[in-house]
């Protein structure tokens, strides 16, 4: 007997939220066995292929079902609401969860598994599926606190490392300040009919003030969770603290949680977009994709290099929100549709390849034990397997064809390549600007990813750990396999993907792609008509295949089968020294100078000994992060000043102490005086 | 109906006349003395607000206050500074002159916010509102120029009547908030007297300006 209004999938996913919640409970209570720490992630893995397949069938069917439980604040209860926006992002939390807790069976059962891990990475999971099924905004918040604290917990997990301890001070700044404005959006969304159920919020319509508001406040509160520039400086410090399958979680998962709260309160509560809207996503957007590039290509440590790609993976979803915006204000629907098209679509591959990653910078790091660029190389010959999935995560992430990533960059593009025709000066001329940013972030993307494999895979180990390195357990591959699979398809069928977007296309833009069938052949994504834009994914995998076979083929072919005698290791390598080789921070010093140096101030200086001195050559790198010192550090030492300042006001004398209250008092009634 | 008004605004501006009387009295014995009338003048007043609003249940609030804050609280303050032996004369911190321009501009503070705010209301009880809350805030100001912990409790009590005077003036405020009331009026008199015997045994007198020297927490 199922309770009324817990049909499938709603039903479905309330069973994967209590088996969450069951595999956390277990693991709390007997958090000294190891057997039950093991055992959250076969009941996560179950509980996540239950959601997701609730969820796919949710988005397939272009279902709602909406749901009332009396708990949480009296009169409002509990408002459940699954809609199609709500099951697609749901189905990014699930496979990623399914994804890293397949990953987490392989775990180490005596060095990886802790109690301050496994019970909050099952909570953490539940939270995340509630946050989306949240129907009014006290939940929503609740959720999303709740998503917030136990991914607070993970990154402080390994407390005992100053750094992480740092990440997690800075993470629960940013994250208490981004619920607060959460907070003021919703609150200026209920208004003062005091409404708090989504619903009534979407029939209400706002003015330009309030609509500004509500917009600067959920760009604030979501945007710092996404990793929005300027609101990123967490994320790098934060994603790569927790465990390494949690990073996957945070940066492929949470990131889209938060993307989730833009999309539904933009594009879905707050009405007809102005066209005004489109700015702060476009501007934030490109200036995020290309910063967040800017810190990957100067860092050197594998992960943060991983939480850097994904504030600018982030970018590229907020230009596509805010093309889609500037398209719906003007009434152009279909394009709006490509462009938010590309948006969702980025979301769901960057939650696949960057989990994939993540994942494989586990792996990495718990075969050598090191995570900076200066320690690893070489891992080719002894993580084979591995190697070969990082490298389809890298191809993705570069957005090159036939992999996932291209699909959505390239339906951005069409979008972008649309802008002419919005009304708007402003607008016209950004839209090519931004385009001009995109391509940038697009080749600092592929620098990037070509630094961390070379460095991570190739030429030989620079550490003894990764020399000694080993293949990583079967089930990790397995999770690996299954993401890059999942990469893949994605690049292969975008059209069956965005098949299943078209009917969030057609509430949230207006419009629906052309759908499959349209295009020549099928399996051809279709962005506006069969006779302008088409990309044929798989003709296109087809045709890169043979002309791969062919040219090796045939360079094979031309250089011959005799073998030539020539001295050992000579091939730029007459020194054996791993020093030798290209280092990360070599790799990356021309775009360095060319871009980082007015960016981050970059100097560089050679201590170069003269001859006959046997002190080793030095080079050493500076750069200053300016968003760092002015809009943290300075404000929180304006903070620690002034409150040493205001501490005095407790040392205050009883009459003192009265007088202050008195004046307090008497303002009050003289402003009440003036302004009633 | 007038009439009643009248006499009831007449009763609350003689109890303002004695808040004034409170702030410049810089002997003891005579603060205790006006304290005392503005509480048999607050009886006074709610005795009549019984009368006209037929109420026989605000005739206890009046006898509360005519017998707890003018007899009884009077008499033991008494007792305590003869106990004590500082029936000496009170310094006051800003001068008489000051202090009472202050009050004045309070008393207009008051009546000019509270005849702007509550136009609606029935427009009679807004001047005794008003009023009250002159009383109020006088009481407030007196605890804060005053030195000496007798008279800061006689603020604070006199503080005290101005809120029983607001909340009697308006209509259906019930017997159990007011018995509670002047109960915790009593309670805060009992605290405020071990208080004082304390600062007294400990520092040879009772200004409150002695604490602040015998501090642990001072940065």
């Amino acid at each position: 007997m199922i309770p009324a209004g817990l049909e499938w999938p709603l039903g479905g996913l309330a069973v994967a939220i209590a088996l969450y919640v069951l595999a956390a409970g277990l693991a709390a209570t007997l958090h000294r066995s190891r057997a039950a720490l093991a055992s959250v992630y076969p009941l996560a893995l179950v509980a996540a292929l239950i959601g997701a397949a609730a969820n796919l069938w949710g988005v397939l069917a272009n279902h709602h079902q909406g749901l009332v439980l009396p708990i949480g604040l009296p009169v409002i209860g509990l408002h459940i609401s699954l809609d199609t926006l709500s099951a697609f992002f749901g189905l990014i939390i699930n496979g990623g969860v399914a994804a890293t807790a397949l990953y987490g069976i392989g775990l180490d059962r005596a060095r990886d598994l802790s109690p301050r891990i496994e019970p909050f990475f099952a909570i953490f999971a539940a939270a995340m599926n509630l946050v989306v099924l949240a129907g009014d905004a006290f939940s929503f918040l609740f959720f999303w606190e709740l998503m917030s604290l136990t991914s607070w917990a993970l990154v402080v997990a390994r407390h005992d490392d100053a750094a992480a301890r740092h990440a997690g001070h800075v993470y629960l700044v940013m994250a208490a300040m981004g619920t607060a404005a959460l907070l003021f959006a919703f609150g200026t969304l209920a208004g003062a009919s005091g409404t708090y159920d989504f619903a009534a919020m979407r029939s209400t319509s706002y003015g330009p003030l309030a609509s500004a508001v509500i917009l600067a406040a959920t760009l604030a509160g979501a945007g710092s969770k996404a990793g929005i520039a300027p609101l990123h400086a967490w994320l790098p410090l934060a994603h790569p603290a927790a465990p390494s399958h949690v990073s996957a979680l945070m940066s492929g998962v949470m990131t889209k949680v938060a993307i989730y709260a833009i999309i539904r309160v933009v594009f879905d509560l707050l009405g007809t977009p102005a066209w005004w809207w489109a700015l702060p996503f476009l501007i934030l957007g490109a200036a995020t994709a290309v910063l967040g590039l800017l810190y990957a290509v100067l860092d050197c440590d594998l992960k943060r290099v991983l939480a850097y790609s994904t504030v600018e993976n982030i970018g590229i979803i907020f230009v596509a929100l805010g093309l889609a915006l500037a398209f719906k204000s003007g009434g152009y629907t279909a394009a709006a549709a490509v462009a938010l098209a590309a948006g969702l679509l980025h979301a769901l591959n960057h939650s696949w390849f960057k989990s994939l990653l993540f994942l494989g910078a586990g792996a990495v790091l718990h075969a050598t034990g090191r995570r900076s660029f200066d320690h690893l190389g070489g891992l080719i010959h002894r993580m084979p397997v591995t190697a070969a999935l990082f490298l389809v995560g890298t191809l993705s992430i570069s957005a090159l064809p036939p992999f996932n990533g291209f699909v959505s960059e390239w339906l951005l593009f069409q979008a972008v390549l649309a802008g002419p025709v919005l009304p708007e000066a402003v607008l016209r001329f950004m839209s090519p600007a931004v385009g001009a940013m995109l391509a940038l972030a697009a080749a600092l993307a592929a620098a990037t990813f070509v630094r961390v494999y070379g460095i991570t895979f190739l030429g030989r180990p620079r550490s003894g750990q990764a020399a000694v390195a080993h293949e990583t357990s079967r089930p990790q591959l397995m999770a690996m396999a299954l993401l890059a699979l999942l990469c893949a398809y994605g690049g292969l069928f975008g059209d069956v993907t965005v098949a299943m977007l078209q009917p969030i296309l057609q509430r949230l833009a207006g419009a629906a792609l052309p759908g499959t069938g349209t295009g020549p052949t099928a399996f051809s994504l279709v962005a506006f008509s069969a006779d302008r834009s088409i990309y044929d994914a798989p003709t296109i995998a087809v045709f890169l295949l043979i002309s791969g076979t062919l040219t090796s083929m045939l360079v094979h072919w031309l250089s011959g089968r005799k073998t030539r005698l020539a001295p050992a290791w000579d091939c730029g390598f007459p020194d054996p020294s791993p020093l030798t080789q290209y280092t990360a921070s070599s790799l990356s010093q021309p775009i360095r100078r060319v871009y980082a140096t007015s960016v981050f101030g970059v100097r560089e200086e050679v201590d170069m000994p003269p001859p006959g001195d046997l002190r080793p050559a030095r080079l050493t790198v500076w750069f200053t992060d300016y968003v760092w010192n002015w809009l943290y550090a300075a404000p929180a030492q304006w903070l620690v000043a002034v409150s040493a300042r205001l501490n005095a006001i407790q040392f205050l004398s009883i009459r003192a102490n009265l007088m202050m209250m008195f004046s307090a008092l008497i303002i009050l009634l003289l402003l009440a005086a003036v302004w009633l | 109906m007038t009439h009643a008004y009248d006499v009831s605004h007449f009763f609350a501006g003689l109890m303002l006349v004695a808040s004034f009387a409170l702030l410049y009295q810089d002997r003891l014995f005579s603060v205790l003395n006006i304290f005392a009338a503005q509480a048999i003048l607050l009886a006074i007043a709610v005795g009549w607000e019984a009368y006209t609003q037929q109420r026989p249940h605000l005739f206890i609030t009046a006898a509360l206050a005519l017998g707890l804050k003018g007899i009884i609280i009077p008499v033991a303050l008494h007792r305590m500074i003869v106990k004590l032996g500082v029936h000496r004369d009170i310094d006051q911190v800003v001068g008489v002159g000051k202090t009472l321009l202050i009050g004045l501009a309070l008393t207009s503070l008051s009546l000019l916010l509270v005849l702007k705010i509550t136009t609606a209301a029935e427009s009679f009880t807004r001047e005794g509102l008003a009023l009250a809350l002159a009383i109020i805030l006088l009481g407030f100001l007196m605890m804060i120029t005053r030195q000496n912990a007798i008279t800061q409790i006689v603020g604070f009590m006199s503080l005290e009547n101005g809120l029983i005077l607001a909340a009697t003036g308006a209509r259906g405020m019930p017997l159990v908030v007011e018995i509670s009331v002047a109960f915790s009026v009593l309670i805060a008199l009992f605290v405020f007297a071990v208080f004082v015997f304390r600062i007294r045994e400990r520092f040879d007198s009772v200004d409150i300006e002695a604490l602040d020297n015998a501090r642990g927490d001072q940065s």
